[in-house]
């Protein structure tokens, strides 16, 4: 079964071959707490393709966060290096887009102003009726024609993280991190959303790196899942999907989906420490 | 919609009154034990001049006191919603300088720079209404969720503009909230000390003289000229929220 799906193989054997767009190698990090230092990361490895999408597993606590703060260039690394586009990150730039569990809409703007706020920080070189149309594009894009004008509290849960979603590829960022974008959502909203990712993943050339609890969710929408371990977390197992890009629910209610998700499960199992390593899926 | 907006507290106030005069007719009260509202009639249309002159007076002082408070209790808010060390340093000490009651540090001040009776005025004003700003734009900015910060940070924002952009905007409701007892506050400031140290200006001033001179109507004419600057300076406060913070309002349902 791993055959088919070629299971196990870690990214950075591929990275020779490809052009990784992003590249975080072997990175520690640790906090100061109140506890003393707290090691979040401990040598972690990741590599995503131009246009490739990554979605990232873990147990709960075990930095999955402190990752897109890191690729977002929030926070360094205490060693190792984290590479976007061939320049290692050193601080925060324009190019990366990002979309959180909370959608944070500014509540005394419009829809469209606030899918337009990172074009008030970032240098753009298109005139403000071409910035107007990129968002109505976006919008349309995601489904939320007519709501330009309205208040985000007029607008449902889901539709709030559609909007969430413009204003993350407004400026048309090489790196989008979505960091448990529809973790808030109820199951049917979260399969909307799943087909409007793929939608815009197809029309919008960025490379998505996504930070998830759903197994569900990252089979579907990514094409690549990367498994961390507990904290302190490293890659723990890599698994590559057998189709990429923009696919039919359906595919999720096969028995390959199914012995994937077993997969997944087991090494998340094994994340949390629950069983052993060494007993093999499936 | 609006005509009723007005109608209803006009009743209200209305009702209020009738009340007030029954209240003395029926007690029998002499206007020394308590003045009825027609008593006051008369206070006004004798003192017309000096209630718009000493009326202007405490306005002044009130809203200069309370613009300064703003500005003030906003940088102290600042500071503390942004710097944790400083918000422990300074909240026992801002906490303490509040409860200090501030008809005792009128003579402190009337002390300290004697004769400068505007000075004095809006200081005690100022110093009376800067706490609830300051405690407001503390808590709304210490309480921003990181991910506010986040999203223009991630684009290379400064901090400035994140203040600009995110976090002054969202604390407005806030800051409006505080600003409404702020208004009330200020106002207390003045005439407190008009009354306890009196210079012969503001509404505080007149009322010392209704006390000297046993003029008791004149004494809760001041009153109700006091209670009525107070709602008018409060709607001016809510008018500016409409503008300023209208979209943290819900519609009724």
């Amino acid at each position: 079964m791993p055959a088919l799906f070629n299971a196990g193989t870690f990214i950075l054997q591929n990275t020779a071959c490809m052009q990784a767009l992003i590249d975080i190698k072997n990175v520690h990090l640790s906090y100061d707490t109140d506890d003393g230092n707290l090691k979040v990361l401990n040598g972690f490895d990741m590599s995503v393709p131009e246009g490739g999408f990554v979605a990232v597993v873990g147990p709960s606590g075990c930095g999955k966060s402190t990752l897109t703060r890191l690729i977002a260039g929030l926070m360094k690394p205490d060693s190792g290096e984290v590479w976007l586009h061939g320049e290692q990150v050193t601080s925060p730039r324009a190019t990366v887009g990002m979309a959180f569990q909370n959608p944070v809409l500014l509540e005394w703007r419009s829809i469209i102003k606030n899918i337009m706020l990172p074009l008030e920080i970032v240098p753009t070189k298109l005139t403000r009726a071409q910035q107007e149309e990129r968002a109505r594009y976006l919008l349309s894009l995601v489904g939320l024609e007519g709501f330009e004008d309205k208040r985000p509290s007029e607008l449902s849960g889901g539709m709030r993280q559609r909007a969430s979603l413009c204003r993350a590829l407004i400026h048309q960022p090489d790196v989008l991190i979505l960091d448990e974008p529809f973790g808030a959502l109820d199951a049917f909203t979260r399969e909307d959303l799943w087909q409007t990712m793929h939608e815009v993943k197809s029309r919008e050339p960025f490379t998505c790196v996504m930070i998830t609890h759903d197994l569900r969710e990252s089979i579907y929408l990514a094409d690549q899942v990367v498994v961390m371990s507990g904290r302190p977390a490293r890659t723990q197992y890599v698994l590559d999907m057998p189709v990429t890009g923009a696919r039919s629910i359906e595919t999720l209610y096969t028995p390959e989906a199914a012995e994937m998700l077993k997969t997944l499960r087991h090494e998340i199992e094994v994340a949390q420490g629950r069983v052993p390593a060494t007993s093999a899926a499936g | 919609m609006s005509l009723r907006k007005i109608l209803i507290p006009t009743l209200a106030i209305v009702i209020f009154l009738v009340l007030w005069e029954a209240l003395v007719w029926v007690n029998d009260w002499p206007n020394y034990k308590m003045a009825s509202p027609s008593d006051l009639v008369p206070a006004f249309k004798q003192y017309w001049q000096l209630f718009l002159t000493m009326g202007w007076q405490t306005l002044w002082r009130t809203v200069v006191g309370l613009l300064i408070a703003i500005v003030v209790g906003t940088l102290l808010g600042m500071i503390m919603g942004f710097s944790k060390t400083m918000r422990e340093a300074l909240y026992p000490l801002l906490v303490g300088f509040n409860a200090i009651p501030k008809a005792t540090v009128v003579p402190i001040v009337a002390l300290m720079f004697v004769g400068a009776h505007d000075f004095n005025t809006i200081l005690i004003a100022f110093m009376i209404s800067f706490f609830p700003i300051a405690v407001s734009i503390s808590i709304g900015l210490s309480t921003l969720e990181p991910e506010y910060r986040d999203i223009l940070r991630a684009l290379g924002a400064s901090k400035a503009t994140i203040f600009w952009k995110i976090a002054l905007p969202k604390t407005l409701p806030e800051f409006f909230g505080a600003l409404k007892v702020a208004v009330t506050l200020a106002f207390i400031g003045t005439n407190l000390m008009e009354i306890v140290s009196p210079h012969g200006r503001g509404l505080g001033a007149l009322f010392d003289s209704g006390k000297t001179n046993s003029d008791y109507p004149l004494m809760f004419a001041v009153l109700i000229a006091l209670a009525f600057l107070g709602i008018v300076l409060y709607y001016v406060v809510v008018v500016l929220e409409r503008i300023f913070a209208g979209w943290a309002e819900r519609e009724a349902t």
